[in-house]
């Protein structure tokens, strides 16, 4: 029987940086995860690491998730690839250039230092942007990292700080005891704990359910394709308003690319699918030309979980306590993270996050009933 | 109306489609190259007057009846060359013809993909002048061209003695070949490699060509280092008596081959690790069924058996097909050709013996090799994630992108493995298997797609 203050269910950036930042401030802490730590959404995503774009109410975790990213290499002890390159939102039509100068009216304050481009400042700063572009917003301190390393990092960092990481060990039963929670998993262990922490990811209704607060939640596959090295031309990571093809260049010259939606290959496993790949390869050159040509040379997609609003549950359980959920992000939870994993750490070192979590609450969901 | 489809016009897919044709049916025969025929028997491009004989030595006549096959099945089929199939799923398959992108339902497909070269870098590999050895022959059957006027042939297998034979005989200078395998090994392999003494016979005869035309030929030869500035300029190797350098100005090394399975990945076929291979492959049973119920598989690309093994297993393949569609077909052709193909299984593990694995390749190989060309990753930067407690080999590619590049792990994922088994102190199959991507092949921006 292990004793530790928090059992952690789920070794992706929000369980893995929920692990660090217990682990720093002295809890006792066992990670365990199914497969391998930042395996799956974390691990996978394309890497956007943006705020711009979000909806106001995550923009304080969102902000605290920047400082967080600003700090990484003492963090995790690697930069990731990191880079606050500015992350481009592009308007392909007037009305979508005005829905991003009402974003960046409405989101001042939350210290994004927006930029809204007309068409022929565009152009001069980023002459690398189709003609379909009419406009854009700017967000300089936005940027893209490789979550391959970043992921994984994280449960490496909680680790040095002496959490035990089980890989390769799925969870089985949670049962609470009245007192503490009792987790055991299909390797074998068994664990105590005052606290559960729920960051299963797409798979984490299933607990939720299990607590009776079932979730209307669904697993998307976002689909994803690099392309070979090519001369460096993007000096941002871009997004289109409205949604279509997103774009970052690596250092090393691969452009990757993402858009439409892939399907499951089974409850852990999924593929971009020949239609979303065909669609960005047919598409990207409209609003980046310099692709043409180019060549596509791996696809992919991952597991990630959805809420009908888009936004995340963190935080209590509205039935157990001791339990805290984070799960659901939408395609969106790269960035956020970090913050989540540290909000979390504070409900259990003192008692609440010090951003407010009242938006992201479980109990939203409670009224509803899940088919 | 939903297809039979077959991927791949080589020996095995050839022989499928015949083999369906006979009984009534119409199958579509897909494949990459502009010419049916596979690797064995690739054809020169239609303006190239070379004899059959000069192409394809004591293989002519097969190389002929076979060529004859698919040009005489030409209006009985749908045949599609210079057509690539870049993914498979939900029943279709993907496929990219003269930059047009389309998609093709099939009601049952016979994999029929071939194999590659299988690659162990040595230092030096990346030079201009290296080649493949299947590489090499291509040059030589496709294009009429050597790679080199002073080459040297290294690495092991049958197509080492072949492709130095059919240099030398096609006027090239072959300074040497540097056989890893022991002499021992062959005699060791001999009982085995009997079941097939026409097959042995031309192995001799190649060697012993070689040797009678004063062709040095060393066996327990390790190719250690390839030299030169802008391209190869010697090379140095190794054997029980010592160390040499031999100038060249080209070499073309390999280690047997390896299927190309990704297909049958991508189609959802159950995989299992393949000793004699030392590979993952797709399962079949005897008549080349896989896991999935509508998925056959033929000829190399399900495990090296060699280009008779191929004809015989496509058509078994597509025997298996009619008979899964209540086609009426003669019992006994099966058996014969299950029988012939045990046969061949056997002097297949009488091969694999005299043409050993070279098992100290991943001790011996220096950190500062570069394993995987495309992701320019050295065997130490494999290593270094290893030892950060990475075992498995898809999570392996992930931190240090090893076989994610432009060939996705065609060329350097066997190297790959064997590095990290050795450095994780595992054996090679007990650290995963590297998953297919769509696609297998790159995919170009702006293609067109077909209504
Ligand atoms: C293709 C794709 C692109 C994306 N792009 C971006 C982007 O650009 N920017 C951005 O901010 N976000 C992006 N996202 C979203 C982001 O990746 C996720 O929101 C984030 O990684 C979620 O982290 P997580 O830790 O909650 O989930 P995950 O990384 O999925 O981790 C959950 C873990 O729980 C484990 N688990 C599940 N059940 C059990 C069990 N019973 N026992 C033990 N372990 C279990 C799983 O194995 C998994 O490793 C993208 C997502 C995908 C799929
Ligand atoms: C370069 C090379 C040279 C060889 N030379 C000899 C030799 O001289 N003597 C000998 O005995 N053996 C040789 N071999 C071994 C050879 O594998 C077999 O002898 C024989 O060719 C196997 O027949 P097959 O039908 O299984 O596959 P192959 O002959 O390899 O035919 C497979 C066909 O499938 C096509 N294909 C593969 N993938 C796709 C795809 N995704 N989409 C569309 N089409 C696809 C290929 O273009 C090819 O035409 C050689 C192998 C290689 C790789």
């Amino acid at each position: 029987m292990i004793e530790v203050d928090a059992v952690i269910i789920g070794g992706g950036i929000v369980g893995a940086s929920a692990a660090l930042f217990l682990s720093q401030a002295g809890r006792r802490v066992a990670l365990l995860e199914r497969d391998f730590c930042g395996s799956h959404s974390s691990g996978v995503n394309y890497g956007g690491v943006r705020r711009q774009g979000r909806p106001l109410s995550q923009l304080p975790l969102s902000q605290r998730a920047h400082e967080i990213w600003g700090r990484l290499p003492q963090l995790i002890g690697i930069d990731g690839e990191y880079q606050r390159s500015g992350h481009l939102k592009l308007a392909r039509s007037l009305n979508d250039l005005r829905a991003l100068q009402d974003y960046a009216a409405s989101s001042q304050g939350f210290g994004l230092d927006l930029q809204v481009l007309e068409r022929s400042e565009l152009r001069a700063r980023f002459p690398w942007v189709g003609e379909v572009a009419v406009g854009a917003s700017f967000c300089p301190d936005d940027g893209h990292a490789n979550p391959r390393l970043v992921s994984p990092a994280f449960a490496r960092a909680a680790r040095h700080h002496g959490a035990q990481v089980h890989e390769q060990c799925a969870v089985g039963a949670v049962e609470h005891d009245g007192q503490r929670f009792r987790v055991s998993t299909q390797s074998g262990l068994e664990l105590r704990a005052p606290w559960v922490l729920n960051c299963a990811g797409a798979w984490a209704g299933k607990l939720a359910g299990q607590f009776g607060e079932p979730v209307p939640m669904h697993a998307g596959h976002p689909a994803m394709l690099v392309t070979e090295p090519l001369p460096w031309v993007m000096n941002a990571s871009t997004g289109v308003e409205g949604g279509g093809i997103y774009a970052r260049q690596v250092a090393r010259g691969n452009c990757v690319l993402g858009g439409g939606q892939g399907f499951a290959l089974d409850d852990a496993r999924a593929r971009p699918g020949q239609h979303a790949v065909i669609e960005i390869l047919r598409q990207a050159v409209e609003l980046y030309p310099f692709l043409e040509g180019a060549q596509a040379i791996r696809t992919w997609s991952g597991t990630e979980g959805y809420l009908p609003d888009r936004q995340p549950v963190i935080g209590h359980s509205g039935t157990q306590p001791g339990l805290l959920h984070a799960f659901g992000f939408a395609g969106a939870g790269f960035q956020i993270g970090p913050a989540v994993g540290q909000a979390l750490a504070e409900i259990i070192c003192s008692g609440a996050s010090t951003t407010s979590l009242d938006a992201f609450s479980i109990t939203r969901f409670h009224s509803i009933s899940v088919a | 109306m939903k297809s039979v489809v077959i991927i791949g016009a080589g020996p095995a897919g050839i022989r499928a489609a015949q083999t369906l044709v006979a009984h009534g049916v119409r199958p579509i025969l897909l494949d990459e190259a502009a010419r049916g025929g596979g690797q064995i028997y690739r054809r020169q491009p239609v303006n190239f007057k070379r004899s059959a004989v000069k192409l394809y030595g004591f293989e002519a006549r097969k190389a002929n009846a076979l060529h004859q096959t698919i040009d005489e099945l030409r209006e009985q089929l749908d045949y599609r060359p210079d057509t690539l199939v870049w993914n498979a799923e939900d029943g279709a398959l993907d496929t990219l013809h003269e930059g047009r992108a389309a998609r093709l339902e099939f009601s049952r497909v016979i994999v029929a993909t071939g194999a590659t070269d299988r690659v162990l870098p040595v230092p030096g590999w990346t030079l201009p002048g290296v080649y493949s050895l299947g590489a090499a022959q291509i040059a030589l059957k496709f294009q009429g061209c050597a790679i080199g006027e002073r080459v040297v042939f290294a690495g092991s297998g049958p197509l080492l003695y072949l492709v130095a034979y059919q240099y030398a005989k096609a006027g090239a200078k072959v300074v040497a070949v540097l056989d890893s395998s022991p002499f021992s090994a062959q005699a060791r392999a001999l009982p085995g490699l009997l079941s097939q003494p026409a097959t042995l016979a031309k192995g001799i005869y190649y060697r012993s060509w070689l040797t009678a035309h004063g062709i040095p030929v060393h066996q327990g030869a390790t190719l250690k280092h390839i030299n030169g500035e802008q391209r190869v300029q010697s090379l140095n190797w190794s054997n029980s008596s010592g160390k040499h350098t031999l100038d060249c100005d080209a070499v073309a090394f390999a280690h047997g081959l390896r299927s190309e399975t990704q297909l049958a990945d991508l189609l959802g076929c159950a995989f299992a690790w393949n000793p004699l291979n030392r590979a993952w492959l797709p399962q079949r049973d005897s008549a080349g069924r896989s896991s999935v119920a509508e998925v056959y598989l033929a000829g190399d690309g399900a495990g090296i058996t060699g280009a008779d093994a191929a004809e015989i297993a496509g058509e078994r393949a597509a025997l298996a097909l009619l008979e899964d569609n209540d086609y009426p077909i003669a019992p006994q052709r099966g058996v014969q050709l299950e029988q012939a193909l045990g046969r061949i299984d056997t002097f297949r593990h009488g091969l694999e013996r005299a043409f050993v694995f070279p098992e100290n390749w991943a001790t011996d190989t220096a950190d500062d090799v570069m394993i995987c060309r495309c992701e320019e990753v050295r065997a130490g930067d494999i290593r270094e994630v290893v030892r950060e407690g990475h075992w498995e080999i898809n999570r392996v590619k992930a931190h240090c992108r090893v076989g994610m590049g432009r060939c996705q792990g065609r060329m350097c994922g066997a190297a790959a493995a064997e590095i990290i088994a050795c450095e994780s102190q595992r054996a090679v199959s007990d650290i995963g298997r590297l998953r297919a991507q769509a696609p297998i092949k790159p995919l170009p921006f702006g293609l067109e797609i077909e209504p």
